[in-house]
């Protein structure tokens, strides 16, 4: 079954391909260097308009591919990358010891070799400007956007310092060592002086994060090591093009003074804190924006992506650091926004700040396989190994070496197996490449600058990245162990958190905390007022819930006595068949996943919780409001339809089912956001289930809270009953709803609130006699719990 | 901390270093805040620590609180609660929560964490009988959750339930029908936090 879905993939990639080359082939206008013009000279031989003596019919069909030439390239190009990205997820195993990255370039490489064979050009896509203008915002922007704040923030100084005194190490290492190699007659490399080996070095040094972090999340690796690699990353591409416009600038200047050199380091200042403080002006401006877009909010994804756009451009215009502009652009305004902005302008944002990466790191690493093949290369062997060999040195010394001066700082350090990881994690990528190719042409060794980059991105991406995960596996990194926790780890992970805090303030430490607390108290009083827009009552989906729900109640409590049977809709029989052929796993997933985010969602907020970081591609998992709707709806329904609810638990019902399985890949990753979110209503996941299967535990007997029950026990059917909540900052009641089982005979039931040791206990019992039905917590208070001891009702076993 | 001045009483400070494994320095540094905190008396009280005014906001307040007071935090095995303490019950009871340096056994990695779990499981078992029954652990769920104002005490109810059934569905395994899960024991609490970090998460760098 794969091999056909592969093979189908293959062809519809391959004949994309074709298709793509045909149409610029015959295309009238060959790509040149800078962007081609809209308008297209004419070709004489096409037949033009003139009207001429002869009569010529109307043309039925007419082709104008010049017109639409330039789009409909884009369009194509990126449809292949995508068909691309496609192709490996279908058959999951490739992309498990391949990263994505190495596949998309061996991609490229192949497209690059066809089109090489035909002649063709390929688009010129690596003009400075459009990388740096198109293709990388979207990237940066994605990482600022979904950058964990809480773990960045503590974690800023071993961040700074490896992105910083990191890179200046390595292209200065580099940069010299390369010189001194250049000076030995043998290798025929005497021409490149001191300034072009630096330049060439401070190419190389940017590491670029997109590949390592795509397999630092497959595997898993302690946060501590993600954030410090995804953070140098970051800031290390805005050092590298401090550097690049440094030394380049030298590499013109006939001679070098300190004076020069003074300015240099006095404009890395400049340019790194001018780009944070453009960054944070636009975030706040942006922030403040959406404070009055209450009335459109369809515009306002459009007002988040301009702003961002628009501070990483102010950033080019005056030469500083965009990268760092745009990040802390996002960085600041994600948190004011996404409290003013609706819940779907939230998702829309999120989900085109995705795609738009997505995008775009896929069509560069695509690119970069294309253009390997179709640049000239200038090889030298010498240069190029002496290269890959001191990039490696030097990363892995100075990781070292850096290591030990930050670790006593550290309140986690660093043991050695996560300095491995940093070091080898040292992928360089597409910003190595970009610079490369903006080299200046007066540059005599610019080929060789080029190939040799070439060669160590494909190198690292390749060998570093295809290996890198089966050697973290065996020398076993630190890792998060985000799967396996149980509720208890939460609650205890939460409690330590505030013992520590707690304790914190009794020591009245002045450590970090306490200007994160300042800035807190400030952000409170001061920028919270001017930022966020203070009604929150339209975005309030869950008063509104509040309010239908307590409609319902009343009207079915109204109707109750009459016995009134709700004619089964469509929904609640397919929503009850699609739920009780689930398997098990992924509602126990589900559930346990659902009582963690109450829990991280409503732990005090003095300081924030941690936010699990799932992973890059992952999108927080919004809860699906009409989804739950429909389920309440159908639970109302079904419970009609057997009559079987007291009114006492009506009265105050207000159900929130749990939100469907999501998909795979969201499953596996998730955010937690801070629950400032959830302060406003937003419907997040906020449903908990009393796991009541006590069975084992002896004291729960079945709960025949309804006549009807007894009728049904003869199927195996669980009664599942659901205690609910919401949270919001209305005092929304809380209360549980009976949910009885339903008259179709399906085998599976309704197993829904089922926690692990609820599925141990049923798998367990199941081929023993019916099983009886769990009760809930009712609202009157007596806690009926297998752990106390004191069963309420009558069993009726059967 | 800067240069070690002649700190009054250092001889003693020799034992607490030992007894506690802090530094002159950190020791100096919590001397300094004892003093603060119990306005220059010798001896702390449950009213010095109801003052301090960030201590409010924590939910879990009373909890930390108490453990101060805390006899079986002292490392002596006392029980039961004192009224006031002094510098040194202090100190003891802070280095729980030191950080563990790089330089340990993992027998020493493996007491300290034990101790550090102690300290939590002392902060659960309030009625000191050296289980962890429902009540207490609801207790402290709900203590936890109540901060945030939006979730009524059912739920924290509910999870403290679904919390003690994992408990027993680690610790005990299967459980027959009539078996009555009495409450966490320290061997399960160790259990049940067996991957957990607790080393590197309850750290506080003096």
């Amino acid at each position: 079954m794969d091999l056909i879905v592969i093979g189908r993939a293959g062809t519809l990639l391959f004949i994309c391909t074709i298709l793509n080359l045909l149409l610029c082939s015959g295309g009238e206008i060959h790509s040149t260097t800078t962007a081609a013009t809209i308008w297209p000279p004419v070709k004489p031989d096409r037949p033009q308009a003139y009207p001429e003596k002869e009569k010529s019919n109307l043309p039925l069909f007419t082709m104008n591919y010049s017109r639409i030439q330039i789009p409909f390239e884009i369009a194509l190009w990126m449809l292949l990358a995508s068909f691309a990205k496609i192709g490996f997820n279908v058959y999951h195993k490739i992309t498990i010891w391949v990263p994505e990255s190495c596949l998309l370039i061996s991609i490229g490489l192949i497209v690059g070799g066809i089109m090489h064979a035909v002649k063709e050009e390929p688009p010129a896509v690596f003009t400075s400007s459009i990388f740096f203008l198109y293709m990388l915002p979207p990237i940066v922007l994605d990482s600022g956007y979904f950058m964990p704040t809480r773990p960045f923030f503590e974690n800023i100084g071993t961040v700074l310092f490896f992105a910083v005194v990191g890179t200046l190490w390595n292209s200065i290492g580099i940069g010299i060592f390369l010189f001194a190699i250049c000076q030995i007659p043998a290798f025929g490399l005497q021409d490149i002086d001191l300034p072009e080996n630096l330049l060439f070095s401070a190419i190389i040094s940017a590491v670029d994060p997109v590949a390592v972090l795509n397999v630092f999340e497959d595997v898993a690796v302690n946060e501590q090591l993600y954030i410090v690699v995804f953070g140098e990353c970051l800031f290390s591409d805005a050092v590298t093009v401090v550097l690049y416009n440094m030394f380049s600038f030298v590499v013109e200047l006939p001679v070098t003074e300190p004076v020069d050199v003074a300015f240099g380091v006095l404009r890395f200042f400049v340019v790194g804190l001018g780009g944070m403080g453009v960054g944070i002006l636009f975030g706040f401006v942006a922030a403040f924006n959406t404070r009055f877009t209450f009335k459109v909010r369809e515009i306002e994804p459009l007002i988040i992506l301009m702003y961002s756009y628009l501070a990483y451009l102010v950033a080019e215009l005056f030469a500083i650091s965009s990268v760092m502009a745009i990040v802390t652009c996002a960085l600041t305004m994600k948190y004011y926004v996404e409290e003013n902005v609706s819940q779907h302008s939230c998702t829309t944002i999120r989900r085109v700040v995705k795609m738009l990466s997505s995008i775009s790191e896929t069509l560069l690493f695509f690119f970069l396989g294309v253009v390997t093949i179709t640049t000239k290369h200038e090889w030298n062997w010498s240069y190029i190994l002496f290269t890959l060999l001191f990039a490696f040195l030097w990363r892995s010394v100075g990781v070292l070496v850096l290591t030990q001066i930050i670790n006593p700082f550290r309140t986690i350090p660093f043991n050695k197996k996560d300095q491995f990881g940093l070091a080898y994690g040292g992928l360089r990528g597409a910003i190595s490449f970009a610079l490369a190719f903006t080299l200046p042409d007066n540059i005599g060794r610019r080929q060789l600058f080029i190939t040799a980059t070439i060669a160590i991105i494909l190198f690292t991406v390749f060998i570093q990245g295809i290996s890198i995960r089966p050697l973290i596996e065996v020398i076993n990194v630190r890792r998060t162990n985000r799967d396996t926790e149980t509720i208890n780890v939460e609650i205890h992970s939460r409690l330590m958190e505030h013992t520590v805090a707690g304790i914190e303030d009794l020591c009245g430490h002045w450590n970090h905390f306490y200007w994160k607390d300042k800035f807190m108290k400030f952000n409170n009083r001061i920028l919270r007022k001017i930022l966020i827009r203070d009604s929150r009552a339209e975005s309030s989906i869950v008063a509104l819930y509040k309010k239908l729900e307590l409609q319902n109640a009343m009207e079915i409590l109204d109707t109750v006595s009459g016995d009134i049977r709700f004619a089964p809709s469509i929904i609640s029989h397919h929503e009850t068949k699609k739920r009780s052929t689930k398997p098990h796993k992924k509602l126990l997933a589900a559930d346990l996943k659902n009582m963690r985010e109450i829990l991280s969602k409503n732990m005090y907020k003095i300081r924030e919780r941690t936010v699990a970081y799932r992973g890059k591609h992952a999108l927080p998992n919004d809860s699906q409001t009409r989804e739950i709707l429909i389920r309440r709806h159908a639970s109302i329904r079904r419970s009609l339809q057997s009559g079987s609810f007291q009114s006492m638990h009506l009265i105050t019902t207000l159900l929130f089912f749990s939100p469907p399985i999501p998909d795979d890949h969201e499953t596996k990753s998730e955010f937690a956001y801070p629950s400032q979110r959830s302060r406003f209503g937003k419907p997040t996941h906020s449903t908990s289930r009393a796991m009541m299967p006590m069975h084992r535990l002896g004291t729960l007997k079945e709960v025949p809270s309804t006549d009807v029950l007894n009728e049904q026990s003869s199927s195996t059917g669980q009664r599942v009953f659901r205690t609910h909540s919401s949270y919001s900052d209305s005092r929304v009641p809380h209360s549980h709803h009976l949910n009885s089982s339903f008259d179709n005979s399906s085998a599976d039931n309704l197993r829904n609130g089922h926690g692990e040791a609820d599925a141990e206990q049923e798998a367990r019992r199941q081929p023993s006699s019916p099983l009886p039905a769990w009760a809930a917590e009712p609202r009157d208070n007596t806690a009926r719990n297998p752990l106390l001891r004191r069963p309420q009702w009558n069993p009726s076993k059967k | 901390m800067g240069a070690l001045q002649s700190l009054p009483g250092q001889a003693e400070y020799c034992d607490l270093t030992a007894k506690t494994g802090f530094s002159f320095e950190q020791i100096g540094v919590l001397r300094k805040r004892f003093k603060q905190l119990s306005h220059n008396e010798e001896t702390l009280r449950r009213d010095h620590f109801n003052e301090i005014h960030d201590l409010t906001f924590n939910p879990i307040r009373a909890q930390i609180i108490e453990a101060f007071f805390d006899r079986r935090n002292f490392h002596e095995d006392g029980q039961g609660k004192v009224r006031e303490i002094g510098f040194e019950e202090f100190v003891v009871v802070m280095s729980h929560f030191r950080p563990p340096s790089l330089h340990m056994t993992e027998e020493q990695r493996e007491k300290i964490r034990k101790e550090k779990l102690r300290f939590l499981f002392n902060m659960h078992d309030t009625d000191n009988n050296g289980t962890i029954t429902l009540e207490e652990y609801r207790h402290v769920v709900e203590e936890l959750l109540s901060r945030s104002g939006t979730l009524e005490k059912e739920t924290a109810k509910s999870i403290a339930d679904a919390a003690m059934l994992e408990v027993a569905s680690i610790s005990v395994g299967h459980m027959e029908p009539d078996e009555f899960y009495e409450g966490i024991t320290f061997e399960h609490f160790l259990k049940l936090l067996n991957g957990f970090e607790i080393e590197s998460r309850m750290t506080i760098r003096f």
